[in-house]
C-alpha cells in the first residue's frame, strides 16, 4: 500500500483542486468526505452571510494541554470555514466535555442551541456510547431525540462518527454503535461525517501513524486540523448537489 | 420411545465448525483487511450461528448417547466436567489478554485518543475487575463466546433429558424460552455496565435446534429440506440480506430501503440473536445442504482435511484462534499494520492453527495405539466436540 501513497499524492496534484489550500496530507481522504444530502438552513445562512456552527462532542473532539482547544478540530473548522467563505461572517460554538454519552448531550442540547441560535450542529458521539456499552436502542433514540430538537431549533444537523483507534480497536466494540449512526443519518436524510472510515485510510495508507505511541501533539494536531478542513468542505460541498465533491483524483 | 441418537459421524458438521473457527479468527483481529471475505459482511448472520448450531449438534450427539446408556446423572456429570475444561480456558485466555492489555496501557499514551484510552480504566481497579472476571460478568471485547457455552452447557442436561423423550416438546420450551426473553428483556448483567453481549436466554434457540436437528429433527424435515420452493426462498433471503449489507458499505443505497422496511429490521440485534439473523443463518443451511449433501466425496479429499481436523478438537483451536487475534493485533501495533501484513498474519494464524490441530489429532492417535491403560475412548469435546 506504501507504494500508492506518492501515486495518489501525484494525481491529487494533478487535479484542479476545489480547495486548493488543503494540505495533500488531508486531501487522500477527500473522496470519503462527501456529503450525501444537504443542508437548507446552512445554505439560507450562507445566502444572509451570517453562519453560526454549534460543536457538540465528547473527549474526541478536543485535544489535551495548553492550547489544546485552538488545534482541535472544532476550531480548525471554524478556521477553514473563514477562509473558503470569504465575506460570511462564521461564528462558531464548541460545547465539548469529555466521558459524554449521545444522552447526556441531548440533555444539553437546548440550552446550547438557544444560547447559539445555530443554522449547523455538527454533533461527534457514539464513542462513549460503545465504552461504556449503552443500549443500542437506546443510543438511537437519543440521536433521534438530539436532531429532532436541533431541527426544531432550525439547525441542521451533520454526525460525526468515532475516530479509529486501531491500539484500542480490540477494546472498544464501536460496530452496532456505527452502524445505528448510519441508519439514523440515512433515515433523518441528514448527513455524516465518516471520520472512522477516513481516520482507517490514513491510517492503512501510512499517512499518519496512527499506531504510535507518541505523547507529542504533532500529529494529532496534524490529524485534526485535516478533520477541521474535511469538515468544512463537506459542509460546503453538501449545499452543491450539482457539482461532483472536490478531489475524486484519488480514487 | 426414546429420540434415535445417530451413530455415525457426519464429516459436514466438522466442516463447517471449522471453517467458523477460521472465520470467528479472522474477524477477531481487528482493523484486519482479510475479514472482508467473512461471511458477516454479506448479510445478517456471521460464523457465530454456524458455531453454535453445530455445537448444539454435537453435544446432542455425544451426550444423548452418554445419557442413553448411562442415565442422566452421568451424562449431566460429563457434562458439568466439560463446562468446567471450557471455564479453565476461558480465565486462562482472561489472563493473557490481561497481560496484553497491561502492556499496551503501558506504552500507550497518544493524545489523539485521550478518550478511548479511558477503556483502560479497569486496570485501576484490578480487585473489582479480576473478580467480576471469574464471575463471568466481566468480559472484553471478542471473549464472550466461551462464557455463553459455559452457560448453555450448564443448562444442558435437563434440556437434552427433555429432548430425548420429546423432541419437539423440547424445542418448544426452547422457543417459549426465547419469546420470554424478548417479551421481559431477559438478560445476565455484565460489569461494569451493561448485559452479556451473546444473551444466553436468546442463543440457547439455535443451540437446542441443532440438539433437536441431532436428535432425527434433520430427518423429519428431509422431505422439506430438498423442496425447490424452500431453496427458493432461502436463495431469496439471502439476496435480500446480500442487498441490505451493500447499504452498510454505499451508504447512498440506504435511500432505495423504504423506511417501513428499515424500521422493521433495524437494529439487526446480534445480542438477543434476532429473528432476522436466524433466517439468514438457517437459509444458508438450507442452501448448503442442498449443495453438500452428506456423502459429498470432497468430504474425504485432502484439501478439506486441514478444516475438518480444526473442527474436529473445537475447543483447543477456537482458544488459540483467540490467542492468535490477540498477538495478530499484537503484530500490527508493534511491527506493521499494512496490508500485506496483515495477510500475513491470517494466514500464519490459519496455519497455526491446522497444524496445532494436526498435532492433537496425531497425539490422540498414538495415546489409543500406545501402550499402557487406554484412555476413555469417547472423550466429549468443545461443547460435544470430538468423537
Amino acid at each position: 500500500m506504501r507504494g500508492r501513497v506518492p501515486v495518489l499524492l501525484a494525481l491529487m496534484l494533478l487535479a484542479t483542486p476545489a480547495f486548493a489550500e488543503d494540505p495533500a496530507e488531508c486531501q487522500v481522504a477527500a473522496q470519503l468526505a462527501v456529503a450525501d444530502f444537504s443542508l437548507p438552513m446552512v445554505a439560507r445562512a450562507l445566502a444572509a452571510k451570517q453562519l453560526n456552527v454549534l460543536v457538540v462532542g465528547a473527549g474526541s473532539s478536543a485535544l489535551p494541554g495548553p492550547g489544546g482547544d485552538k488545534y482541535a478540530y472544532p476550531s480548525r473548522l471554524q478556521h477553514s470555514l473563514i477562509e473558503k467563505l470569504p465575506g460570511v461572517a462564521i461564528k462558531l460554538t464548541a460545547d465539548v466535555k469529555p466521558r459524554r454519552t449521545a444522552a447526556d448531550m441531548v440533555a444539553a442540547m437546548p440550552a446550547a442551541l438557544s444560547a447559539t441560535k445555530p443554522s449547523l450542529m455538527v454533533w461527534q458521539t457514539g464513542t462513549v456510547d460503545a465504552m461504556q456499552a449503552v443500549d443500542p436502542d437506546q443510543f438511537s433514540a437519543a440521536l433521534d431525540r438530539g436532531i429532532n430538537i436541533a431541527h426544531s431549533a432550525g439547525a441542521d444537523v451533520v454526525l460525526v462518527n468515532s475516530q479509529y483507534s486501531p491500539r484500542t480497536d480490540s477494546m472498544i466494540a464501536l460496530g452496532t454503535y456505527e452502524e445505528d449512526m448510519r441508519w439514523v443519518a440515512v433515515q433523518q436524510e441528514i448527513p455524516l461525517f465518516d471520520r472512522f472510515s477516513i481516520m482507517k485510510l490514513w491510517g492503512d495508507l501510512g499517512t499518519f501513524d496512527l499506531y504510535s505511541a507518541t505523547k507529542k501533539l504533532d500529529i494529532a494536531q496534524r490529524v485534526h486540523d485535516c478533520i477541521g478542513r474535511l469538515l468544512a468542505d463537506f459542509v460546503i460541498q453538501a449545499n452543491k448537489p450539482g457539482e461532483p465533491p472536490p478531489q475524486q483524483g484519488g480514487r | 420411545m426414546m429420540a434415535k441418537v445417530p451413530t455415525e459421524r457426519d464429516l459436514r458438521l466438522d466442516l463447517f465448525r471449522g471453517l467458523a473457527l477460521w472465520l470467528i479468527f479472522l474477524d477477531h483481529i481487528p482493523s484486519n483487511a482479510v475479514s472482508w471475505i467473512t461471511i458477516r459482511n454479506y448479510g445478517f448472520s456471521d460464523a457465530t450461528e454456524i458455531f453454535v448450531f453445530i455445537s448444539g449438534y454435537t453435544a446432542a450427539f455425544v451426550y444423548g448417547r452418554a445419557m442413553q446408556q448411562y442415565g442422566f446423572v452421568v451424562a449431566s456429570a460429563r457434562v458439568l466436567k466439560r463446562t468446567w475444561q471450557i471455564y479453565v480456558a476461558h480465565v486462562f485466555l482472561f489472563a493473557i489478554y490481561l497481560a496484553e492489555i497491561s502492556y499496551v496501557a503501558h506504552s500507550f499514551d497518544n493524545p489523539l485518543y485521550s478518550e478511548e484510552m479511558g477503556v483502560l480504566d479497569f486496570l485501576k481497579q484490578p480487585d473489582e475487575t479480576i473478580i467480576q472476571a471469574l464471575l463471568l460478568k466481566f468480559k472484553p471485547v471478542n471473549m464472550d463466546v466461551l462464557p455463553l457455552y459455559i452457560m448453555l452447557l450448564l443448562w444442558f442436561p435437563p434440556m437434552l433429558w427433555l429432548l430425548l423423550r420429546s423432541p419437539s416438546l423440547g424445542l418448544v420450551a426452547s422457543g417459549t424460552l426465547y419469546t420470554l426473553m424478548w417479551w421481559f428483556d431477559w438478560n445476565i448483567p455484565a460489569y461494569p455496565n451493561g448485559f452479556w453481549a451473546f444473551n444466553p436466554f436468546a442463543w440457547q434457540l439455535l443451540f437446542v435446534f441443532g440438539a433437536w436437528c441431532a436428535l432425527g429433527g434433520a430427518q423429519r424435515m428431509s422431505r422439506w429440506l430438498n423442496s425447490p420452493v424452500l431453496f427458493g426462498l432461502a436463495v431469496a433471503y439471502l439476496l435480500f440480506a446480500f442487498f441490505i449489507a451493500m447499504t452498510w458499505y454505499i451508504p447512498r443505497l440506504g435511500v432505495f430501503v423504504p423506511k417501513f422496511v428499515g424500521d422493521a429490521i433495524y437494529p439487526i440485534d446480534k445480542t438477543n440473536l434476532d429473528v432476522l439473523r436466524i433466517l439468514h443463518f438457517l437459509s444458508l443451511a438450507v442452501v448448503t445442504v442442498w449443495f453438500v449433501p452428506r456423502d459429498w466425496p470432497p468430504l474425504r479429499a485432502r484439501v478439506l482435511r486441514p478444516v475438518i481436523i480444526c473442527g474436529q478438537h473445537s475447543l483447543e483451536i477456537f482458544c488459540l484462534g483467540v490467542f492468535l487475534s490477540f498477538a495478530g493485533h499484537f503484530v500490527f501495533t508493534e511491527v506493521s499494520n499494512r496490508v500485506p501484513m496483515q495477510i500475513v498474519v491470517s494466514a500464519a494464524g490459519i496455519a497455526i492453527m491446522v497444524a496445532f490441530a494436526a498435532l492433537i489429532s496425531w497425539y490422540r492417535g498414538v495415546e489409543r495405539q500406545g501402550p499402557g491403560p487406554r484412555p476413555p475412548a469417547a472423550k466429549p469435546g468443545f461443547a460435544g466436540g470430538d468423537v
